[in-house]
């Protein structure tokens, strides 16, 4: 699906309502995943409650939004969880949630077989128990490769097997590839980013410039391997991968959180990015009128990468990797293939690099394996 | 897109939306998902986008070209409708 450049740029406008949207259910976790993009673990006790979250799917619906993902924390601890997505597909809305896996028991296997128009993603950030652990928590690994079995016993059909790309995950992709085919599931790779708990632990996971050259290369022979359009900074290598190949940040797509709050984009739960709350006049009125949302829809400024030959390959990379790195954005993605990105942060004298505002995070860690 | 496609394509046949795809009005012509297969799919124009939608209400593809454009678009327009099919965004009986 490679979109032309004028319908790219239509995109780039916005439209006037989000091809989908990601909805985080639920900031309680029973994970702590060190690179959480949502900085999750306790519950807010100002969550939508199970009247607004329908009230918010029928909005959605009405306003032919394709499909939500819905992740957390931890969706399925929602007590609600099977009646929210029961009633999205009701209505026409397509369901991709994304889950640790640890709640996917035999029953809840079958019950999510029998729902049409829902894809599972379980994550894993290791192709073994111990480079995903590392990240996830001891025993987190198993409980996702039984969440897998579960699912195949129950014929669920194509779940998808989700990995963020770190150092050592992308030096597994073959593994991981092996994994999905034994399951007759699909790979789902995605961009690490410095956002939630993740800034804190970017400088030391996130993939060096020859990985990234790698990654690229090994995508683009697998357009089958689905990547949520995540790596279209590495399109300036050459031809386009898969996907739109640009930010649709408050133009395409935005997030929903737990409690309301819109903000332009799974990776920026900050304030700066906050867009507006479901409950105060909806969520049509955030995304049509929010001040932030059109701001983001004005044509971008190359700023910095205005000279560069592969701007329109790459549009300058992801807004999100740049904010938490400390880059302005008219700076170059931090991993800009080219390495600009990493001479534009050489080049700071100070730099600052804001942490996500909301932070759900345990006071007490939960146990991690040592690292 | 290659002529084996556009070969496999028989208009002669009834061909409607799919019910598995929501289609969704856009200034350039309209956005098409398909829930199974997760395609999403442009259609990019209004003229397109009609003659999808009313498929179904003709005997045959080749009808409802014939019906509703000009003539001399009729082989753009069958075009069009095979890369849909290939996408599965229009079916058959």
């Amino acid at each position: 699906m490679g979109a032309e450049s004028s319908l790219r740029s239509r995109f780039e406008r916005g439209l006037a309502a989000p091809i989908c949207l990601t909805w985080e259910l639920t900031y309680a976790c029973n994970l702590a995943c060190t690179h959480c993009l949502s900085s999750s673990g306790r519950r807010d006790p100002r969550e939508l409650t199970t009247a607004e979250a329908k009230s918010l799917i029928d909005e959605i619906a009405a306003m032919q939004i394709f499909y939500v993902n819905v992740g957390g924390g931890e969706p399925m601890i929602r007590r609600d969880f099977f009646e929210l997505i029961e009633h999205a597909v009701s209505r026409h809305v397509g369901v991709k949630f994304s889950t640790n896996g640890t709640r996917i028991d035999k029953e809840s296997a079958k019950r999510l077989a029998g729902i049409d128009y829902l894809d599972v993603q379980i994550s894993i950030d290791g192709a073994d128990a111990a480079t995903s652990d590392r990240i996830r928590g001891v025993g987190s690994y198993d409980a996702a490769r039984r969440a897998m079995e579960n699912l195949r016993d129950a014929n669920f059909g194509r779940f998808k097997i989700s990995v963020v790309m770190t150092k050592e995950s992308v030096e597994q992709l073959d593994d991981f590839e092996a994994l999905a085919t034994s399951y007759g599931a699909e790979l789902r790779l995605t961009r690490f980013r410095p956002s939630g708990r993740g800034v804190e632990v970017w400088n030391e996971l996130h993939p060096t410039l020859e990985q990234n050259r790698g990654l690229y290369r090994w995508l683009l022979e697998r357009p089958n391997v689905l990547t949520g359009d995540s790596f279209f900074h590495l399109s300036a290598l050459g031809s386009p991968l898969e996907g739109l190949n640009l930010c649709g940040a408050g133009r395409v797509v935005c997030l929903i959180d737990p409690v309301g709050d819109v903000y332009a984009c799974p990776f920026v739960i900050h304030d700066e990015f906050l867009a507006g709350n479901v409950r105060d006049a909806g969520f049509a009125q955030v995304w049509t009128n929010s001040e932030l949302f059109r701001s983001l829809r004005e044509p971008g400024n190359p700023g910095a990468c205005a000279s560069c030959g592969s701007y329109d390959a790459c549009r300058g990379g992801c807004m999100a990797a740049k904010f938490f790195t400390g880059l302005e954005m008219s700076d170059p993605d931090p991993e800009c293939v080219f390495g600009h990105g990493e001479a534009a942060l050489a080049a700071k004298h100070v730099s600052i690099r804001p942490i996500s505002s909301p932070d759900h995070s345990r006071r007490i860690p939960v146990t991690l394996a040592s690292r | 897109m290659s002529q084996a496609i556009v070969d496999a394509f028989d208009a002669s046949q009834y061909w409607q939306l799919s019910e598995k795809v929501s289609l969704r009005d856009e200034e350039f012509g309209a956005l098409a998902y398909h829930h199974v297969n997760r395609r999403l799919i442009f259609l990019k124009s209004r003229e397109l986008v009609d003659v999808v939608r009313r498929l179904g209400d003709f005997e045959s593809a080749d009808d409802a070209v014939n019906s509703l454009v000009a003539p001399d678009q009729h082989d753009r327009y069958v075009t069009a409708l095979a890369a849909l099919e290939k996408s599965a965004l229009i079916r058959g009986r």
